[in-house]
């Protein structure tokens, strides 16, 4: 039981290497990649996880009066997320123009080069 | 490379990755286990520094470095887009057209946009305090510009959106953060240290020393690259069309 949020990450990860690789559309594998990339936001934050506690924000709680969780890889995943975004945006910057040039985005009727 | 092979491929890979992987997360310290070296000198700097949210202070006071680069990211992005998604030699743009919205979308839209951007920029100001900060914040306001084109169309997004001026202001952020970084330098301190303001009164605005202006300055490039990241997407979906064909 104490394993299953990393199996969870895991899991996730897998999903979306298996729709990456399976993928007939370009637009669809970003979303996959996406995916896989939200499997680190589970892993991440299921490290920094600690029993019975909660955020390390101290506005409102008396700070040592109660446990609190990870803020680093909070602040990491916060990271992740923002290059996610950023991955995501200019991939499907990318696909728009391959969809422009070569009317088609499935990736298996890219093969050929074309000037 | 068939299908059926790729498939088979992908299963043998996979297989193989998912044993890894799982003997990798049965050696993993336990989860929700009381053993956080980082985290309990993060909290314990951060609350040294009076920073409430210490979210906040481990990313703009304690690993304020790391975060220049991935501003820095976030800025290239932005580039490559607007690189990427130029108008062509055989494009032209075409005057959108005025287009309809009915009643109830436009009221509920009209209505949530200045909630949504109060909301944004509340976010940002408070980032060193409570949940949130410059970069939730900033895509926040950035978004609720855009219920304008949800709401009435995408000539009155444009009159409220010159993008030119979030360009420039998405540059003027970026090294805003960089001359923040700068300032610890002329002071005798180091590149981005946190030692050069007086921290003030914990769970206070101005509390956290250079935190809040890191954060205000972040805010405002994430919500000015949002603006210029759709403003170059929504161009391509309604204005550039092809010479030839459409």
């Amino acid at each position: 039981m104490d394993v299953l949020p990393y199996l969870v990450a895991v899991w996730i990860f897998l999903a979306g290497c298996y729709g990456l690789a399976t993928s007939r559309n370009l637009i669809h594998a970003v979303g996959c990649l996406s995916v896989c990339q939200s499997a680190t936001y589970v892993l991440l934050l299921a490290v920094g996880y600690r029993d019975d506690a909660t955020a390390p924000v101290f506005s409102d709680i008396e700070p040592g009066s109660r446990p609190v969780v990870d803020p680093v890889v909070q602040a990491l995943a916060l990271t992740d997320v923002v290059v996610g975004a950023t991955v995501t945006a200019l991939l499907l910057a990318l696909v728009i123009q391959v969809g422009k040039r070569h009317g088609t985005v499935d990736p298996d009727e890219l093969s050929e080069l074309r000037g | 490379m068939n299908p059926r092979t790729r498939l088979a491929l992908v299963v043998v890979a996979g297989t193989g990755l998912a044993v890894l992987l799982v003997a990798a997360c049965l050696r993993l310290p336990r989860f929700g286990g009381d053993s956080h070296p980082y985290g309990d000198r993060a909290v314990h700097t951060s609350l040294a520094r009076h920073t409430a949210n210490t979210v906040a202070s481990v990313n703009f006071d304690q690993r304020a470095f790391d975060t220049l680069g991935e501003m820095t990211i976030l800025f290239a992005a932005v580039v490559g887009c607007v690189v990427l998604l130029r108008q062509t030699r055989d494009e032209h743009r075409a005057r959108p057209e005025p287009a309809d919205v009915t009643p109830p979308v436009r009221r509920y839209a009209l209505i949530v946009l200045p909630i949504a951007l109060a909301t944004g920029l509340y976010v940002i100001a408070h980032g060193q305090l409570s949940p949130g900060g410059g970069f939730q914040g900033g895509v926040v306001a950035a978004t609720s510009l855009h219920l304008l084109y949800l709401g009435a169309d995408y000539r009155a997004l444009e009159r409220v959106r010159p993008v030119g001026l979030y360009e420039v202001g998405d540059a003027v952020s970026a090294a805003a953060y960089v001359v923040t970084g700068l300032a610890g330098l002329i002071g005798g301190t180091a590149f981005l240290a946190n030692t050069l303001l007086p921290y003030g009164t914990f769970n206070t605005l101005s509390s956290g020393g250079t935190v809040p202006l890191l954060n205000a300055a972040i805010g405002m490039e994430v919500a000015c690259a949002v603006v210029v990241l759709l403003a170059r997407f929504l161009d391509q979906a309604v204005e550039i069309v092809e010479e030839s064909g459409k």
